[in-house]
């Protein structure tokens, strides 16, 4: 839908958009707002049978409902397989496939499904393929961020197994997938740590937006002089709610931890999912 | 952020209603935005303008209202209005706030023929 990022050109790896499929999510209208017709707004202050006038159609509508929608579908699919779905939001090359890779190799024989965005080439869910998890590639074209659409399409081509895990990785770029929801449990933001303190000052949108932050490459900061202390800081700043993990995908630090938030967190969907 | 697919979105909500709806022309479209909406709202204009092009809406005024950026203050427990994102709790200098209202893209109403 983002034509400014050419969002209409996105394609589901395998996957061609011109068929006639059928979606398992709403596509239809289901407007829950007012669509009332009011006259006497205009300019004459009144209504007179007969004589034309201006008309104003409240519509108090969000620009992005239809978005909300599919996401809202989505949402709902995952709710009943009791699945907990993370969106993984980052600059590009803040480590999100690596860590995505070494995540799905330490959850062993957890059952999990990938969703992979990026503009073009379908590298990354090569990669994550190769870890043996099932994985879909949506390219967005000219997009700049995955949304409710493509991602619900994606789901159709991947494994919903009964309390497993959905990751969707976004396209790297820390403003625009802030606004859009995907039907997920949370946003996941991952920021490395050669980024600068001051990213999530920057761009405090995504980081507000994120449930966890996971603070990534720490075997890195010796090298490059950083403080992580005022990493957290900053992010805490546009998000004093926000939980951070320290960690490093290439030595394993901090990984236990982010584990036993995702495990915690699966738990408590179906928990949740099972209360119901 | 991305005023042309926003475009596209008002665009899709004014075809529903002119389906619903008898409709000559739209002449105004009223939108309210969030100061923390990261809407740039020249660039919406222009978007606009260029979207709206073989519509019902084509040449139709965009009147944008601005809502007030709100947050919640985790020190004084309190719901603040800000006028930017980082500033500082009003009441009581605190740094710890957390956006609750402002990031609205809302399409009120159209004036229409």
């Amino acid at each position: 839908m983002c034509t400014v990022c050419g969002c209409g050109d996105s394609s589901v790896e395998g996957h061609s958009h011109s068929h006639d499929h059928g979606h398992s999510h709403g596509h239809h209208h289901h407007h829950a707002h007012s669509h009332d017709i009011h006259f006497g707004h205009g300019p004459a202050g009144v209504e007179v049978p007969g004589m034309s006038q201006d008309r104003l159609i409240e519509i108090e509508t969000d620009i992005l409902a239809k978005n909300d929608r599919y996401a809202d579908a989505n949402r709902a699919v995952l709710k009943d397989r009791g699945m907990f779905a993370i969106n993984l939001v980052s600059s590009p090359g803040s480590g999100k496939t690596t860590l995505l890779c070494k995540t799905i190799e330490a959850l062993g024989d957890t059952p999990l499904a990938v969703i992979e965005g990026d503009q073009q080439t379908a590298n990354d869910a090569e990669r994550i393929r190769a870890t043996g998890a099932a994985a879909v590639q949506v390219n967005t074209g000219k997009g700049c961020h995955l949304d409710g659409h493509m991602v619900g399409h994606a789901m159709e081509h991947l494994p919903m197994r009964q309390g497993s895990f959905l990751f969707v990785e976004n396209v790297g770029n820390l403003v625009c997938p802030a606004g859009f929801d995907l039907g997920e449990d949370c946003k996941v933001a991952i920021l490395s740590v050669t980024e600068g303190e001051d990213k999530p000052l920057k761009y405090p949108d995504m980081f507000t937006a994120s449930r966890i932050a996971l603070l990534n490459k720490v075997d890195l900061a010796p090298h490059c002089d950083v403080d992580l202390d005022l990493y957290e800081e900053n992010l805490r700043r546009v998000n004093p709610g926000i939980e951070i993990i320290r960690l490093s995908a290439r030595t394993g630090e901090g990984m236990a931890d982010w584990l036993g938030w995702l495990r915690s967190n699966l738990a408590a969907k179906q928990a949740e999912e099972a209360a119901e | 952020m991305h005023e042309m697919s926003l475009c596209e979105g008002i665009r899709q909500v004014i075809e529903d209603q002119a389906r619903a709806h008898t409709i000559k022309a739209v002449k105004c479209v009223r939108v309210e935005i969030g100061r923390f909406a990261g809407v740039e709202k020249p660039a919406l204009e222009f978007a606009f303008d260029v979207v709206m092009r073989g519509s019902v809406a084509e040449g139709a005024r965009l009147e944008m209202l601005d809502l007030p950026g709100r947050a919640m203050c985790y020190d004084c427990v309190k719901e603040v209005e800000i006028a930017h994102r980082l500033d500082p709790c009003p009441d009581c200098g605190g740094g710890k706030l957390m956006p609750v209202g402002g990031d609205e893209m809302r399409i009120k109403d159209l004036e229409v023929i």
